[in-house]
């Protein structure tokens, strides 16, 4: 059993007013709030062992150094990659994406097939685009459902000896779908494709483990994750990690540089080019003991919880429509009201201090694909309670009633 | 009556309103009641970008003053638009560029007014003056 009021006080944030009213916090899948533990390790760090990693022979730097290097084994250990190398430390998921998309550059030639899901965000689409643009290969898409759920037989046909690279995000931003990734998995194997799979909103709510997955390269932020912005991480199988070129040049990614030649690095320094941002790295680390400590299956059945109730609650209200209702689901949940712009709703409740996303959540594909301009999204971690709810359903029905 | 004095008009009227939910309710009132811009005008040239919901603006001009219709289909940005259009409209370019709009601070929607608001008041302010900048150009 989880202890919201106890896990409430880890959140300084969460004890603030917005516009005079108790801050309800419901943005959680654009980025999670920050528990006091991981406020505290960057405090820590820039207050007693800010340095440059891996050069210093001083003490400060082999802190530093110590630090950030022991995050990462934090991150392999979560994610249950077979070597810590295998982690590449990113500035986030987009970073990730772009580090494999430019990578597969030199991989692709004209022919060649990349299958992305109708699901996606932006920015999971336009890298894939300009690599389309680069290598003359062909972009196909994995169409979904009325539920928002992908149409594996579609995926099925569209897997041909000339695709080479299968990207899906694990959970959809805008829907909150889980999409079935094992089977996404084995079924491109089978032809001899890689798979990326895009973890920003799994990692919040699960607990990916990409040996188990068999996955070829996973991605997430530290953000979404009780982390801090700008750090993320790019799991890579070992031999595939090989086969990509550098991403960047800079320091830290060469072994031996001359005008003539230069020699690059090992993983996972190869793709760590410049100084990284240690104190994200670290902090990021700090996050995933945060929330391990908690527990994800807790977390899950917290959050369920919270899905469901909050689903229940709202189609009481009659002019509710829910996008995307898939089986399998996380504590997101996308709406519109009948008759009334998302923007305004998402503008009233900002009055009453409830923080929701409005707008086409970075995936106007989806809903060019329900023909709506956008959705009101209300999305859930393990830190909100059910009286939030309860305050946000009156909020809202206030707001109806308003702009009506 | 000037610019200014259908500003100070506003000012007054907001005044009487004691909280967030009053203001919003009459601006929401006054969306519903905007003179709704020809459908004719309701083309992607006339979109303005930077908005969340979309918004149409359509300007001419009769006598030397500027009238703009416009529409929108999120009632709170309509009710914004008619309060800048019953500001602007029936205006000469010259007195549209040169006028300051902080009168939307003083009227408490100041919150509205950031470049970052997904809204684009500003951009809509920045549209009309565009239109005022261009008629300005005919006249001279």
């Amino acid at each position: 059993m989880l202890d919201v009021q106890k896990i409430r006080k880890d959140f300084p944030i969460l004890q603030r007013e917005v516009n005079g009213k108790p801050l309800v916090y419901f943005d959680n899948a654009a980025t999670s709030q920050t528990p006091q533990q991981v406020i505290d390790v960057i405090v820590d760090y820039y207050s007693n062992y800010n340095a440059n990693i891996h050069r210093g022979v001083h003490s400060l730097s082999q802190e530093a150094t110590d630090a950030y290097e022991q995050a990462r084994l934090k991150i392999q250990k979560h994610f249950n990659a077979k070597q810590s190398h295998e982690i590449i430390f990113t500035s986030g998921t987009t970073h990730s994406i772009n580090l494999v998309a430019n990578g597969f550059s030199s991989l692709l030639k004209k022919g060649d097939e990349i299958i992305v899901s109708a699901l996606e965000h932006h920015s999971n689409i336009v890298p894939w685009q300009m690599l389309c643009e680069r290598t003359g290969a062909s972009l196909k898409v994995i169409p979904m459902n009325e539920n928002g759920e992908l149409i594996l037989s579609d995926y099925d046909a569209l897997l041909n000896k000339n695709t080479k690279l299968v990207f899906v995000n694990h959970i959809s931003n805008a829907l909150g779908t889980i999409n079935p990734i094992e089977y996404i998995i084995e079924k491109a194997h089978a032809v001899g494709a890689a798979v990326l799979v895009d973890g920003a909103q799994s990692c919040p709510h699960l607990k990916p483990d990409v040996q188990a997955l068999d996955v070829d390269f996973y991605v997430c932020s530290a953000h979404k994750i009780c982390g801090p912005t700008g750090v993320g991480m790019l799991y890579g199988k070992e031999e595939w990690l090989n086969k990509l070129p550098p991403y960047q040049g800079g320091g830290e990614m060469i072994a031996e540089v001359s005008f003539e030649k230069t020699t690059y690095a090992g993983l996972p320094h190869k793709f760590e080019a410049g100084t990284p941002n240690i104190c994200g790295g670290i902090a990021f680390g700090a996050a995933l003991d945060y929330m391990n400590a908690i527990g994800f299956d807790a977390i899950a059945n917290y959050e369920n919880e919270l899905l469901d109730y909050g689903t229940k609650e709202l189609l009481k209200i009659e002019s509710v429509k829910i996008y995307g209702t898939a089986k399998e689901k996380t504590s997101v949940i996308s709406f519109n009201v009948k008759n009334i712009h998302p923007y305004d709703i998402g503008t009233i409740l900002d009055k009453m201090g409830i923080a929701v996303r409005t707008g086409h959540h970075c995936a106007q594909p989806i809903m060019d694909f329900y023909k709506i301009p956008g959705t009101v999204r209300a999305s859930f971690m393990f830190y909100n309670t059910k009286e939030e709810i309860d305050t946000f359903i009156t909020a809202l029905k206030k707001a109806i009633m308003m702009l009506s | 009556m000037t610019i200014q004095e259908v500003q100070n008009e506003i000012i007054d009227e907001f005044a009487m309103f004691e909280d967030w939910e009053e203001r919003y309710q009459y601006m929401i009132d006054l969306g519903k009641d905007l003179p709704i811009i020809d459908n004719k005008y309701k083309t992607d040239d006339n979109i303005i970008k930077g908005c969340q919901s979309k918004v149409w603006v359509h300007a001419n001009m009769e006598d030397d003053k500027i009238n703009f219709t416009a529409d929108s289909d999120a009632i709170i940005t309509k009710g914004i638009i008619a309060i800048l259009i019953r500001v602007f409209s029936n205006q000469h370019p010259k007195d549209i560029l040169e006028a300051n709009t902080d009168f939307i601070d003083k009227i408490g929607l100041k919150e509205h007014l950031s470049p970052t608001r997904a809204n684009g008041l500003v951009s809509m302010i920045k549209q009309l003056k565009m239109y005022a900048i261009a008629y300005q150009t005919q006249l001279n």
